[in-house]
């Protein structure tokens, strides 16, 4: 049976999360930011998928899972902060937070 | 022998002494701090009574007696041991120091009544009488520096005492510092000392040093270089030239520190180091030369600067200079008997001169300056009479102790083993000018008319403790030079004879020499008869020359009063140079303070100090500051901007990361 070849995949992992890094470091808007830090776990996480078929092991796929349950936790906080912020400035650029300085 | 065995006792009470009353007696009575002031150092005096009585017992072979209590610094061969020692010459200076420090601590206790700082002035002075004996006692020359700086810690603390004198505090600070460049010299000899013998100790060195070659006049070597040393340090300390400025000025210190330490011991301790270096002296000729004039040069010198001073301590400061001058010269002339007899009958009559002067001074309420005294001699009989007799001393009148000791110190440079004409002559002007000055100290201030107003001056005599020591300093002014007496007619110096075998046992002989200069009691002259010795004893130069001072002190301002005035205008160059001390303290000044302070001030401190090391240490601290400031600024607050960073890091890591796997693939 043809195999797609693992190269595909970690081009594909490597391509999804430097758009990730791309969004999160030229985009303003703080959901995007978010959403862009979720696009790169993905792509991490779609490069473990892809070595542990490679490898046969199930490694990578633990690992998956705990990334997946930790992306959920930094989802529920991270959506919290940002409805605080949104609530407290109306605003959602993080051009604007930046009183953690200095 | 218990107290030879001990002879750490001596030390240990006044240094007691002085730690109860500086550390408890502040709040004493003062009848406490005296008790233990003045305890201390009569306990001490005693100490040294029982020490003398044992070590008369003392068999020949046994002296020097040396102690050793324990060993104080070891590092490779350099080795100092805390020893003490006892021989003739120590025996002198132990009695006299003693016995002179204890009258002045009585003596304080009645001049000092009135002060502040009470407690603290005795401590100071029983710290004193510790480093000297401390001094006098050493048996390696570092226990003897040890002394050496703690006398001059002394003195500049006791200078000092009124602190709240601007003149008195530049007064400690130029004796201290004078006295350290001497002490620069000395250190520098105690090193080559040690470089040179391998050790500290008297008895090693000098047993080495008389198995030594001498030095001679046109071959100088390690001996003179190390004597010339030495002898730079004695010059600091005992106010010779060009070094003796801060002596005259150490008279802003109370009058009884002006007796104890700037008379009758301190000043004397060059003296008593240039004596007890003897063995190397005497084999280096051209030290022992430069020490003659130096000595003679100082006697003349100052002498005549003792001529127009007006202020009573400055007179008998000057004075002070010019006798020690005296005792370099009997010590340059290889007369050392004879210059360790003047500082003992000095600091009798020198010591009891300052005493008196103190009590004018408490007289008259403070007045120092002579011309405003006159005619104080019925006012004060007790004061007046030993004040005389000490005067009669120092002029080297006959019968008094100056007389043997000064009479002794210029025969041996008229006609001892390195007599040099020159020096005598003058030597012999400076003793005219010493019987001068003096009685004209004497006649200014008690006799003549009364110059000050007796409604405003209570003149008063002072209590019994100040009189007392007076009249027994005074007995010892007259007696204390009889030891001599016997050699007038014909008979031993006993004096010289006791001190013979310290300053024989390492003569520059050959050994059979050497038995024979020990047998041979000192003194002993054959010829003329006993009564012709007396007679050309009593008529000689020193006492016509004395004589003729007195003669004309009594002519200038007794009979003619008005004479002075007159030669002064007439020879007015003269008088303003001598009157200004030969402008001596402004040279010094331009030559040497102004320079410094301006090489201190703009090089030292504000370039080296200021610039280089403050330039450093707060370049260091702003470099700091400046490069924080900037490297906080990455600190924005944006969290995209860390993002970037991130992200720069880890292309930076994985960019590293590829290198090295290309370079090992």
């Amino acid at each position: 049976m043809n195999v797609v070849p693992i190269s595909y995949y970690l081009v594909l992992s490597a391509i999804l999360f430097g758009l990730g890094v791309v969004a999160f470091v030229f985009k303003r808007n703080i959901i995007t930011i978010f959403m862009s830090i979720e696009l790169m776990l993905n792509a991490v996480n779609l490069a473990f998928v892809a070595f542990a078929r490679a490898h046969n092991q199930l490694d990578g796929l633990i690992f998956v899972f705990f990334v997946i349950v930790i992306a959920a936790a930094e989802a529920a906080v991270g959506l919290a902060i940002v409805i605080t912020i949104a609530h407290n400035r109306r605003s959602l650029n993080v051009e604007n937070v930046d009183l953690l300085k200095f | 022998m218990p107290m030879l065995d001990h002879l750490w006792i001596i030390l240990a009470l006044p240094l007691a002494g002085a730690a109860i009353n500086g550390l408890l007696g502040k709040n004493w009575p003062k009848s406490a701090v005296n008790s233990v002031a003045i305890g201390s150092v009569s306990l001490a005096f005693l100490a040294v009574v029982e020490t003398v009585r044992e070590f008369l017992q003392l068999p020949a072979n046994q002296v020097p007696w040396v102690r050793t209590y324990f060993p104080w610094m070891t590092a490779g061969i350099f080795k100092v041991n805390f020893a003490l020692q006892v021989d003739q010459l120590t025996i002198v200076m132990l009695l006299t120091v003693t016995f002179v420090g204890t009258l002045i601590h009585i003596y304080s206790t009645g001049y000092m009544a009135h002060e502040g700082g009470y407690y603290r002035f005795f401590s100071y002075l029983n710290l004193f009488m510790f480093f000297m004996l401390t001094l006098v006692l050493a048996a390696n020359i570092v226990v003897m520096f040890v002394g050496w700086e703690g006398v001059g810690l002394c003195s500049y603390l006791l200078v000092g005492f009124w602190f709240l004198k601007p003149s008195a505090i530049n007064a400690g600070k130029k004796a201290f510092i004078t006295t350290r460049i001497g002490d620069f010299g000395f250190t520098i000899g105690i090193l080559l000392l040690f470089w040179t013998f391998h050790s500290v100790d008297f008895g090693t060195i000098f047993s080495q040093v008389s198995g030594m070659p001498s030095d001679t006049m046109t071959q100088a070597g390690v001996l003179t270089t190390i004597c010339i040393l030495l002898f730079i340090g004695a010059v600091g300390k005992s106010a010779q030239l060009p070094l003796y400025v801060w002596l005259p000025d150490a008279m802003e210190g109370p009058t009884p520190v002006s007796a104890l330490i700037h008379a009758a011991t301190m000043v004397t301790a060059g003296v008593y180091m240039v004596a007890r270096m003897h063995p190397l002296f005497s084999r280096a000729p051209i030290a022992m030369l430069i020490v003659a004039i130096v000595g003679a040069a100082t006697a003349f010198y100052s002498a005549t600067i003792g001529l127009v001073q007006t202020d009573i301590k400055k007179v008998l400061a000057y004075s002070t200079v010019s006798q020690l001058g005296y005792m370099f010269l009997a010590c340059g002339v290889g007369a050392y008997t004879a210059g360790i007899f003047h500082l003992m009958t000095h600091a009798f009559f020198k010591g009891l001169l300052f005493l008196c002067a103190g009590s004018v001074i408490h007289a008259m309420g403070g007045e120092q300056d002579m011309r405003k005294m006159g005619g104080l001699r019925k006012v004060i009989p007790v004061t007046f009479w030993t004040m005389f007799i000490a005067t009669f001393a120092i002029s080297g009148v006959p019968g008094f102790a100056g007389f043997f000791s000064k009479d002794e110190i210029l025969e041996a440079a008229q006609s001892g083993p390195h007599a040099n004409l020159p020096l005598w002559l003058l030597g012999l002007v400076a003793a005219g000018l010493t019987s001068f000055y003096m009685f004209r100290l004497i006649f200014l201030t008690f006799f003549g008319k009364q110059q000050f107003d007796e409604h405003k001056v209570h003149v008063h005599e002072s209590p019994k403790n100040m009189t007392v020591p007076l009249m027994v300093l005074a007995f010892f002014a007259i007696f204390g030079g009889w030891f001599a007496a016997p050699k007038l007619v014909g008979g031993t110096n006993y004096f010289d004879a006791y001190l013979h075998p310290v300053f024989a046992a390492y003569e520059v002989q050959t050994s059979v020499g050497q038995e024979e200069a020990a047998a041979r009691p000192a003194g002993e002259e054959g010829g003329a008869s006993p009564a012709m010795d007396l007679v050309h004893a009593l008529t000689g130069p020193p006492v016509i020359v004395g004589l003729i001072g007195i003669l004309l002190a009594w002519w200038f301002y007794i009979r003619r009063p008005d004479l002075p005035k007159k030669l002064a205008s007439s020879m007015y160059g003269l008088y303003t140079l001598v009157l200004h001390k030969y402008y001596v303290d402004e040279i010094y000044a331009a030559v040497i303070v102004r320079p410094l302070l301006w090489v201190s001030t703009n090089v030292l401190w504000h370039t080296v100090d200021e610039g280089l090391i403050d330039g450093t240490v707060n370049g260091s601290a702003r470099l700091a500051r400046e490069t924080g400031g900037k490297l906080r600024e990455l600190q924005s607050g944006n969290a995209r901007s860390y993002a970037s960073w991130v992200v720069v890091g880890a292309v930076g890591v994985t960019a590293l990361l590829l290198g090295i796997w290309m370079k090992v693939h």
